[in-house]
């Protein structure tokens, strides 16, 4: 076991972890933040994407012990003070989601393009998203949520 | 995103009422529920396709941290009450194998299970399955429909001799053979359905929590069918019915593949029971890919008889089908669910259809997104184009030829479609596409012979929704009933509870159901809670597939309202001193005609729940339910065009626009009946451009995970062009069809018929499913050679 | 999905990560774990000691080096990709790595696990082979250079010793284009053809067509003796022994070898 402390959504956690414990394990299950989800073993799928010091990550394909001492953002930290996040709020004015298993991997990943990329084309978009995959919606209104979070 | 600005009523694109919770990741799915004194339970499952199981050694398992059980087959084998549920023997002479959660003494497929474990935690039960030692002995498998019927084939079954499991035929207008001799043209046409993975992007997931004390359980799982699967797994488990609670909370995506019962679920309840802990079981990805039912699968013949003129005056069709090693709840029967459909949206005259079902040892199919239909209108829109091409007419012009342009129309394989308009939405769709000026650049690049070819591709599709009227499902030997029940419940505050049998995962009941109800009886969209998935809490129900949500429960639910208003309009009646028919009534408020004294609905609503002054001899409160059970099946339509571009030197064939102008009738939620269709297109592309479940000789699946079995991105597709025409089901209170699937039915044939045309000049007639780039190579250069 | 158990040491220095790695049989370096921490989930890796190297900040960098640039080995794909120095001096290098993986993966896999880790299949090979870079490991007799075309040795395997950490790639000032052919956007090469230009000759090399990243010998020389880029092109399958998997066939890779090839030359040389 390891002693590790990770910034998560602000709050300093410190736990003890096996090494083998992945990221997005200790964020569901020592941490109780079940946000972020897991749809595949193979890094393919960005169901568990989280920002990692404000960037994109796969958190089923870090260690906890890896992201010791750095900032972890997931779903559950993106609204403030009750106000969703434009990101948030583009999905759900869009239609950006539908069985909704997708929705927080999708959305870090949203936001973590537009933080490099602030008005992104859909071209851009659509290349950004190519390691999330989503089953029900066909990507037109996630395309066109994060083109509508960009303007906002 | 509490108060609702926007418009709601019927016909508006409301704000979904599930977002809030999904989009700051507070959904309800399996994974994320946790009980006190949870166990995990894992499964050791077979690496060969075929093996006699002939030794099961636990020790190790048994031995190592933090496990407390184990099990093999054998050991589970009296336990069980009954085998895993097939609710749909299709002929009286059916092979049908038992089929126990944990084989016993064979394995008949890669991932069937052999033993399980149950361990403290996630990982400590994968690491002791991993230490369970199976002794098999491999047996030589079949992995191959055709192969599988071959003489001398091995059998996945030895004790019915043969891998057939059965022949439905179905026979209706005039005689076929007579049309087909008297035919001007004839096409016979062979395509292969690939065998697909439905992916679903929550994997599949057990929660059983026991009541030792009663006996009761509650099962939590990731299904489309908490009401069917109480049903059968009181069968199965021999957990008595009334003991027996089962909860799809969240669901994160079905497609068909969670219309299932499945072993995990049977085995969460057996462990938990017998072991007296809360037992979890949560899928990885790789495990789907094995253990969750596969889709398609299924050779298809199809001919066509027409006149020179090019009128289609028959069609005749035989399918043989991979049932793969089982048959788990539909598998006999979903290839069915397009027998009726293989005429498309045609007049054809005589209509002849045989379906054989065969076994292999491979992960049993059975219903995926569209269940029968996308494989008919697959064959029948390829047909089409096939005789297009051998009587040089233009594809849209010999579908226009054909078109049933009068309804209600009795079709040839015997159902009555109830209504449409099938030019309208052709019309419609090629004023989107534009379709001479898509012509002319084809022309443009054939000329220039450009590398990349354009090809124009259309499925002008018909297909029946809502399953079922249970008086045909009886007559197709179906065990349970089409029915729907809906309730509504007017709490005395003047909130509503809406229940559905339905159950969602992805669909936005909460949303659509919610604006029916506050529509009809004028209470605020906000203020109608839709409950759903729970046996304890909506206790009828048949729950969500085959595009029945709206086309049966809703049908349910508008008559649930409709009793709604009637007591209520008593209750008002009484307090407002008139005659009820002096009342009129419009959205939600009684008027005494003529004058301004009212009452509403929600005020009728407190009066029944206080019930002082009620009319004699009518109950307190206001609450109704409603069972529905359909006349007919509800026949969505529509077109849909490809426009592809192919690579002809790399084979790599690129989307580039997508035009689908659907009819589904009455729209309660544009954007969503959008977001479904959209949806559905992306399924129904990705069947003809990237998916298939790739097996070896062996019976290994070579595309076990997301690297290999290709769900396209968002990078993969382009932007979808929808738009709707409409035409009511006289069927439907609403005049709702149901839109679930019509996506994914329509849009396979679409991008093949468009790759095939931008093959055209090069001589390809024909490319197999998906069009990989190295099959567009290799049909390129046969045709050159 | 998760991963056997294994024993996990911090490096604070790369000579102490060379120390970990002789101090336990079935030891492997952990940079960004993009390419290892799949496998062991899958447990299809099941290393005994992990030895993270992934908090050696010294080891993240790109710096002209004379006339090379030099690029530290745990450089994440996305700083690669974003570099404005590599963006001048070599724009082959940075676009290659933004077509590597997904956008996540290119915020924590590293150029020099992409590379170690042998894979025939990753873009990043190829190319290093076409630009006759070096790199640069250290283990506990020293630092050694080799050459990118003596690196590779077969799948998944290199010339690093087990106890050898890569530390620095170093590339010309150099031009060039590579051409990746996959179905999906997220995934690995289907084939690849990296085409380098310096001082007026190319050099070609292949991805996916063989155990190792394969040099395109024969359309290099057809080339030199003034053959043209289709011509040329033809020979690009010559002496390749691609796979045959669910992804194409190896008759399939070599006709796609020579188109692609066929393509990068004549995007290259234009």
């Amino acid at each position: 076991m390891r002693e590790i402390a990770i910034t998560v959504n602000g709050d300093r956690r410190e736990l003890e972890v096996e090494p083998r414990e992945l990221l997005v394990y200790v964020l569901r299950e020592r941490l109780g933040l079940t946000g972020t989800n897991v749809a595949c073993d193979t890094t393919s799928c960005g169901a568990c994407t989280v920002l990692l010091d404000g960037e994109s990550v796969k958190s089923c394909t870090l260690l906890a012990v890896q992201a010791d001492g750095r900032e972890v953002t997931t779903i559950e930290g993106l609204a403030e003070n009750g106000h969703l996040h434009p990101v948030q709020q583009a999905f759900h004015e869009q239609h950006g989601l539908q069985c909704g298993y997708c929705t927080p991997g999708m959305v870090m990943a949203a936001v973590s393009l537009l933080g490099e990329n602030a008005n992104p084309s859909e071209s851009e978009i659509r290349e950004a998203l190519e390691g999330n995959l989503c089953r029900c919606t066909g990507y037109v209104n996630i395309v066109k949520a994060v083109r509508h979070a960009a303007a906002v | 995103m509490a108060v609702t600005e926007h418009e709601t009523g019927i016909g508006a694109s409301a704000p979904r009422k599930e977002d809030a919770r999904l989009l700051q990741g507070q959904g309800s799915y399996v994974d994320n529920l946790t009980l006190p004194g949870m166990h995990w339970m894992a499964l050791v499952r077979s690496p060969h396709a075929r093996a006699r199981i002939k030794n099961v050694d636990l020790s190790k398992a048994k031995a190592a941290e933090g496990v407390v059980a184990a099990f093999s087959g054998a050991d589970l084998e009296d336990g069980w009450a009954g085998p895993l549920p097939m609710a749909w023997p299709v002929t009286d002479d059916i092979n049908n194998p038992p089929h126990l959660p944990v084989a016993t003494t064979e394995a008949r497929y890669v991932g069937d299970a052999v033993a399980v474990v149950v361990a403290e935690t996630r990982a400590l039960a994968k690491d002791a399955a991993e230490l369970v030692e199976v002794d098999y002995e491999p047996l030589p498998a079949v992995v191959d429909i055709e192969a599988a019927l071959a003489d001398g084939a091995p059998l996945v079954h030895e004790e019915f001799g043969t891998n057939r499991c059965y022949t439905w035929p179905l026979k209706g207008g005039e005689d076929v053979d007579e049309l087909f001799k008297g035919a001007d043209v004839t096409v016979e046409e062979r395509y292969r359905q690939q065998r697909l993975i439905p992916n679903p992007m929550e994997p599949r997931g057990v929660l059983a929590q026991p009541v030792t004390a009663t006996g009761e359980i509650t099962l939590y799982s990731s299904t489309q069918i908490p009401h069917i699967a109480r049903v059968t797994l009181a069968l199965a488990t021999g957990v008595p019915e009334s003991k027996l609670r089962v909860v799809a909370p969240d669901v994160g995506g079905g497609f068909g593949s969670k219309l299932q019962v499945y072993p995990e679920e049977a085995l969460g309840i057996a462990l938990a029971a017998k072991l007296g802990l809360p037992v979890k079981w949560i899928e990885e990805r790789s495990e789907n890919a094995l253990a969750t039912h596969h889709g398609r699968d299924m050779i298809q013949e199809i001919s066509l008889a027409a006149t020179k003129e090019g009128k289609i005056t028959a069609v005749r069709v035989r399918l043989t089908v991979s049932m793969g090693a089982y048959l788990m709840i539909i598998t006999p029967g979903t290839p069915l669910l397009g027998a009726w459909v293989y005429g498309g949206a045609y007049d054809i005259k005589g209509y002849e259809f045989e379906c054989s079902g065969v076994f292999t040892n491979q992960t049993p199919t059975d219903a995926y997104r569209g269940a029968g239909r996308p494989e008919a209108t697959y064959a029948i829109e390829r047909a089409v184009d096939a005789l297009a091409r051998k009587l040089e007419m233009d594809p849209v012009e010999l579908r226009r030829k054909n078109f049933i342009t009068e309804f209600p129309n009795t079709i040839a394989s015997g159902l009555e479609i109830d209504s449409g308009d099938y030019n309208a939405a052709l019309d419609r769709a090629l004023e989107i596409l534009d379709y001479d000026a898509v012509r002319r650049e084809q022309a443009e690049r054939r000329e220039r012979g450009d590398a990349k070819q354009l090809g124009v591709g259309f499925s002008t599709y018909v297909e029946m929704c809502g399953l079922a009227p249970s008086r045909i499902l009886g007559v197709l030997k179906y065990a349970a009933g089409g029915w729907e029940a809906a309730t509504i419940r007017c709490l005395p505050t003047g909130t509503v509870q809406v229940l559905t049998g339905t159950t969602p995962h992805g669909q936005s009941h909460d949303t659509t159901f919610a604006q029916v109800v506050a529509d009809r009886l004028g209470v605020d969209y906000d203020d109608v809670e839709v409950l759903h998935g729970d046996t304890s809490i909506v206790p009828l129900g048949m729950d969500t597939y085959g595009s029945r949500s709206l086309a049966i429960g809703m049908a349910a639910l508008c008559n649930a309202s409709d009793k709604i208003v009637a007591k209520s309009k008593k209750i008002a009646a009484h307090s407002l001193e008139v005659a009820e028919d002096d009342l009129e009534y419009d959205g939600g408020t009684f008027r005494v005609r003529g004058t301004d004294r009212t009452m509403t609905v929600k005020e009728s609503a407190f009066a029944a729940w206080h019930a002082h002054d009620l009319p004699d001899g009518l109950e307190p409160t206001l609450e109704e339910t409603a069972v529905y059970d359909p006349s007919n099946f509800s026949w969505p339509a529509g077109t849909h065009i490809a426009v592809v571009e192919v690579d002809t030197e790399t084979g790599a064939a690129d989307l580039v626009r997508y035009v689908a102008v659907d009819d589904v009738g009455t729209v309660i939620n544009p954007q969503i009946v959008d977001g479904q269709v959209q949806g559905g297109i992306a399924q129904g592309v990705a069947q003809a451009l990237w998916e298939e479940a790739v097996y070896d000789d062996s019976g290994n699946l070579l595309t076990g995970s997301l690297v290999n079995y290709l769900m396209p991105s968002a990078a993969e597709l382009p932007d979808f062009e929808v738009d709707r025409t409409t035409t009511e089901s006289p069927n439907h209170p609403l005049g709702a069809k149901g839109v679930g699937e019509t996506g994914t039915i329509a849009s396979t044939p679409a991008v093949i018929n468009a790759v095939l045309d931008a093959l055209g000049p090069l001589g390809v007639t024909d490319i197999a499913m998906p069009a990989t780039p190295e099959r567009v190579w290799r049909a390129i250069e046969e045709a050159r050679s | 999905m998760i991963p056997a158990k294994f024993d996990y040491e911090v490096a604070g220095s790369v000579d102490q990560a060379v120390e970990l790695l002789g101090s336990t049989d079935g030891a492997k370096l952990l940079a960004g774990g993009h390419s290892l921490l799949p496998l062991m989930k899958l447990r299809f890796a099941q290393p005994k000691l992990l030895v993270d190297i992934g908090r050696l900040s010294d080891l993240s960098y790109v710096r002209e080096d004379g006339d090379r640039i030099a690029i530290g080995a745990l450089t994440r794909h996305h700083d690669v990709a974003n570099d404005k120095l590599l963006a001048k001096a070599n724009p082959l290098v940075a676009a290659t790595a933004a077509g590597i993986g997904d956008p996540q993966v290119r915020h924590v896999g590293t150029i020099g696990g992409s590379v170690a880790h042998g894979d025939p299949a990753a873009d990043m090979p190829a190319v290093l082979v076409a630009l006759e870079a070096e790199l640069v490991a250290r283990g506990p007799k020293g630092e050694r250079t080799i050459a990118a075309g003596d690196f590779f040795t077969g799948f998944l395997e290199t010339t690093l010793d087990a106890e050898e950490v890569l530390t620095e790639i170093r590339v010309p000032k150099a031009e060039g284009v590579y051409v990746k052919f996959h179905r999906r956007s997220q995934d690995w090469a289907t084939v690849g053809v990296a085409v380098a230009r310096s001082n007026g000759s190319a050099h070609v090399a292949l991805t996916n067509m063989g155990q190792t990243p394969v040099r395109a010998e024969a359309v290099e020389a057809a080339l030199a003796s003034g053959a043209n880029v289709a011509d040329a092109a033809e020979k690009a399958a010559e002496g390749t022994s691609p796979p045959s998997d669910t992804a194409a066939s190896a008759e399939f890779r070599q006709h796609l070898a020579r188109v692609l090839t066929r393509r990068a030359l004549e995007q290259a040389l234009n």
